[in-house]
């Protein structure tokens, strides 16, 4: 009996530490944010703009205006015509097709992260994914859908694996710095998507962009025209968890960590530096291939130059904010996906442009990796710092 | 015994380099036969151009040599110098690699010039340009790394340099004004990293990534917001000064004794922090404390303090380099016009092995690589410009895979300081 109890008490301690540490987990990074936030909204207002109209415009950009949501729900069960209704959910579900590739290259840097690899080249494997993945998708013609898509999406992680496996191979091969080459391999994929869209993949001779992808090959959408929402949401989503599952359910996925963690320690545990590296720059770029992929599949159906705005770039932001966890990665990349679609809005609402939400997003950066600022500027004494390595000097 | 396997081992490794550098060559001469040796039509003459148009008293004949003999002539340098590799083998592979890359780049020019008249003086002189900026960015990345810092925010000081030059250029029409903000805004920018990654230790890496999304970002920001019309934009460049006598030397000239003022304080920083870092006590300080921070600790140096500075003097001089993008080149901000130009900077401080001279003397060579580029365009040589532009970005890679001689980084490189 008395075992009974002692051992209930055990776990409930251990529910409270999970509790607080959860909350400890969360804490700084929303403190973070919120700093980002205010930091933004004083650079609005020295810039001669409304910070608080600027924000109510990105809501409203971001999440759509609640009375326009009631009005169309009032004649959906007035009338039974969902137009409205539909047409109102629209910002919110454009909301989340941005979040999109940011889940997608958010989990290509986290995985990074976790085997202390900074990939900064998740821009430049989004390129090559998407226009492996349309390339596909144009080319082939008369497939059923049950084979042109996957075979369109495999492209496009199979281009991207191979994107961040030339950095892999070169720094667990010659210890040539990863941040450097990612760098490097983003500019090439930039020229080189430049001269296939000029080139090779121009679908007629004014404009440099592919053609259309097939039917077949696209990912299916759940509305109406307007709302271009996707299956693509909800195939990032089960990435997100293939990827904790493969990261904290695998023994692959534990050598990865263990690399990251301390990789002298990994390598006297018989566990392959060179043949994980590599490994782990692949599958960030397979990711990363998907993620452009996906957005070349489910929204645009065509790559044209300057296809990508960003979302290799952010999603720096969005690992670190994450944690590098999955889990964590999906929220920060929800609160991106809000932030820029909202920021269209705000740019034409309040005259302001979008390049603060890339300003919000270096502060956020530097307030995460820099958990004292935060706890000295909220007088916060509890806040456990984390030793995470993220990353090491010059190839090493 | 195991002395003896050593050097077995060691032995069979100085083969198989010996080897593998002999078969390079004679692939090259090989590919550099079948590219251009045979796309060379017989009697065709290539013109290279030595004067710069009407600027010089003293005017020196230019240099004109049968195409197709010149190639074959580079051919033969490069398979004899394989063959000999291969055979005796040498033992400098500064030497062999200098053989490719002469042999290579004139058999490629002759090519690309045939029947047409190529200005080598005027190539020579953008590539000292055109490595000025990255030249800045090496030596920013020399600077603070000697001191155990690396600082990869060198993109975004320059490109929030580059655009508080052409503002205060602009308002004040003084470009020595604006050149002043520049380096003061480098050098604040710089001292915030220096904050983070040495009060806060953050890591480097992470801080410098955050500075580049933050400068890229703000300067976007204000462009978008107020740099669209020319009254904030626009401040006009720097002359180009002529040093008397020294300008009219041929050849040399030009490329060397007639540039901006920014050119020149680029080629007086180089000697300046070569003498500083290897010839005095505060250079030697410097480097002791990015090789072991607890050593020079031990023998009172201020470890923090040497290393606030030098990132401080980093980013000044990276501001400088921001400054040529605008009131040093075009006189105006563009965004996101840096275009990699400090990160290719970084390239050169790990090839130019953490020194002033050779973080410059890499910096050359991507100069080179980039003015090339555009003069091939002018050329309209066959390859599409696309991959000409991603030269510079390849030339890092294989650069950064210790192919070409490996570097070693300051020993404590990157690691923040705990007393």
């Amino acid at each position: 009996m008395s075992e009974k109890a002692s051992k209930e008490k055990k776990e409930q301690t251990e529910k409270q530490k999970e509790q607080s540490s959860l909350r400890q987990a969360l804490l700084v990074p929303v403190l973070a944010v919120l700093s980002g936030l205010i930091l933004g909204g004083v650079v609005m207002a020295l810039s001669g703009s409304n910070p608080f109209q600027a924000y109510a415009a990105l809501f409203a950009g971001s999440f759509g205006s609640p009375s326009v949501i009631i009005a169309g729900m009032q004649t959906y069960f007035a009338t039974g015509d969902n137009n409205a209704l539909v047409r109102s959910l629209y910002p919110f579900t454009e909301s989340l097709v941005t979040a999109t590739p940011y889940i997608f290259t958010g989990l290509a840097v986290a995985i990074g992260f976790r085997a202390g690899l900074f990939n900064i080249g998740a821009e430049g494997q989004v390129f090559i994914g998407a226009l492996c993945s349309a390339f596909i998708g144009y080319s082939i013609k008369g497939l059923p859908m049950i084979i042109h898509l996957p075979l369109a999406l495999l492209a496009g992680a199979a281009g991207g694996a191979f994107w961040g496996m030339i950095p892999g191979y070169l720094k667990a091969r010659f210890g040539a710095h990863e941040v450097v080459n990612t760098i490097m391999m983003n500019w090439i994929a930039f020229r080189l998507s430049d001269w296939l869209l000029k080139g090779p993949m121009q679908a007629s001779n004014f404009r440099p962009v592919t053609p259309n992808v097939q039917a077949s090959a696209e990912l299916p959408r759940f509305f109406e025209d307007p709302l271009r929402f996707n299956l693509g949401f909800f195939l990032a989503l089960l990435f997100a968890y293939l990827v904790y599952w493969f990261l904290f359910k695998t023994t692959l996925g534990f050598e990865i960590r263990s690399v990251g963690a301390n990789p002298d320690a990994a390598k006297y545990a018989g566990m392959s530096i060179v043949k994980n590296i590599v490994l782990v720059m692949s599958l960030a770029g397979a990711l990363a291939g998907l993620g452009g992929g996906a957005q070349v599949l489910g929204v645009d159906h065509w790559v044209g130059q300057g296809f990508s705005s960003g979302y290799g770039f952010d999603a720096i932001a969005i690992a670190l904010l994450g944690k590098s966890h999955p889990f964590g990665v999906v929220l920060a990349a929800l609160l991106f996906g809000f932030l820029r679609s909202g920021a269209t809005n705000m740019q034409s609402m309040a005259g302001i442009p979008v390049d603060i939400i890339s300003i919000i997003q270096g502060l956020v950066i530097v307030f995460v990796a820099a958990p004292a600022i935060i706890r000295w500027l909220y007088r916060i004494k509890s806040i456990k710092v984390e030793e995470t390595v993220l990353t090491r000097g010059w190839g090493k | 015994m195991s002395n003896t396997n050593v050097q077995v081992t060691n032995l069979a490794l100085e083969k198989r380099k010996r080897v593998s550098y002999g078969m390079t060559l004679l692939i090259v001469g090989v590919l550099m036969y079948l590219f251009f040796g045979l796309n060379t039509q017989a009697g065709v003459q290539t013109t290279f151009g030595l004067n710069v148009a009407g600027t010089q008293a003293i005017v020196i004949p230019d240099l004109i040599v049968p195409a197709q003999t010149t190639i074959y002539l580079m051919v033969a340098i490069i398979v004899f110098a394989g063959a000999y590799q291969l055979a005796r083998g040498v033992k400098s592979t500064g030497l062999l690699i200098g053989i490719i890359a002469f042999t290579f780049v004139t058999a490629f020019l002759t090519w690309a010039a045939q029947d047409k008249s190529f200005n080598l003086t005027g190539m020579l002189s953008s590539s000292l340009v055109r490595a000025t900026p990255i030249a800045l960015a090496a030596l920013c990345g020399v600077i603070s790394e000697r001191a155990a810092v690396i600082n990869i925010g060198v993109e975004g000081i320059m490109l929030m340099s580059a655009q508080i030059a052409v503002v205060t250029a602009s308002i004040t029409q003084n470009l020595y004004i604006g050149l002043i903000a520049a380096i003061l805004v480098g050098g604040l920018v710089a001292a915030f990293h220096a904050f983070l990654v040495i009060r806060f230790k953050v890591d480097q890496v992470v801080s410098g990534v955050a500075i580049n999304i933050i400068g890229a970002g703000l300067t976007s920001f204000l462009s978008a917001k107020y740099l669209q019309s020319d009254t904030l934009n626009n401040s006009g460049t720097f002359p180009i000064i002529s040093i008397p006598i020294l300008s009219e030397i041929p050849v040399l000239g030009p490329t060397l004794f007639a540039n901006n003022i920014i050119v020149y304080l680029m080629l007086v920083l180089v000697v300046l922090m070569h003498i500083t870092l290897f010839y005095t006590p505060w250079g030697l300080r410097t480097r002791a404390v990015g090789e072991h921070p607890k050593a020079a600790d031990t023998l009172g140096v201020n470890v923090y303090l040497m290393r606030y500075v030098n990132v401080i003097i980093g980013g000044m001089i990276a501001g400088l380099g921001g400054a040529y993008f605008t009131i040093g080149s075009v006189g105006r901000f563009d965004e996101l016009m840096t275009s990699g130009k400090g990160f290719i900077g970084l390239a050169a401080t790990i090839f130019g092995k953490w020194t002033p001279i050779g973080a410059f003397a890499s910096s050359l060579i991507f100069g080179f690589a980039d003015s090339l580029q555009v003069k091939l365009q002018i050329l309209r040589v066959p390859i599409p410009s696309e991959f000409l532009l991603m030269a510079p970005y390849i030339v890092t890679m294989i650069i950064l895979t210790g192919v070409v001689g490996r570097a070693i980084p300051p020993a404590a490189d990157g690691q923040p300081y705990e007393k």
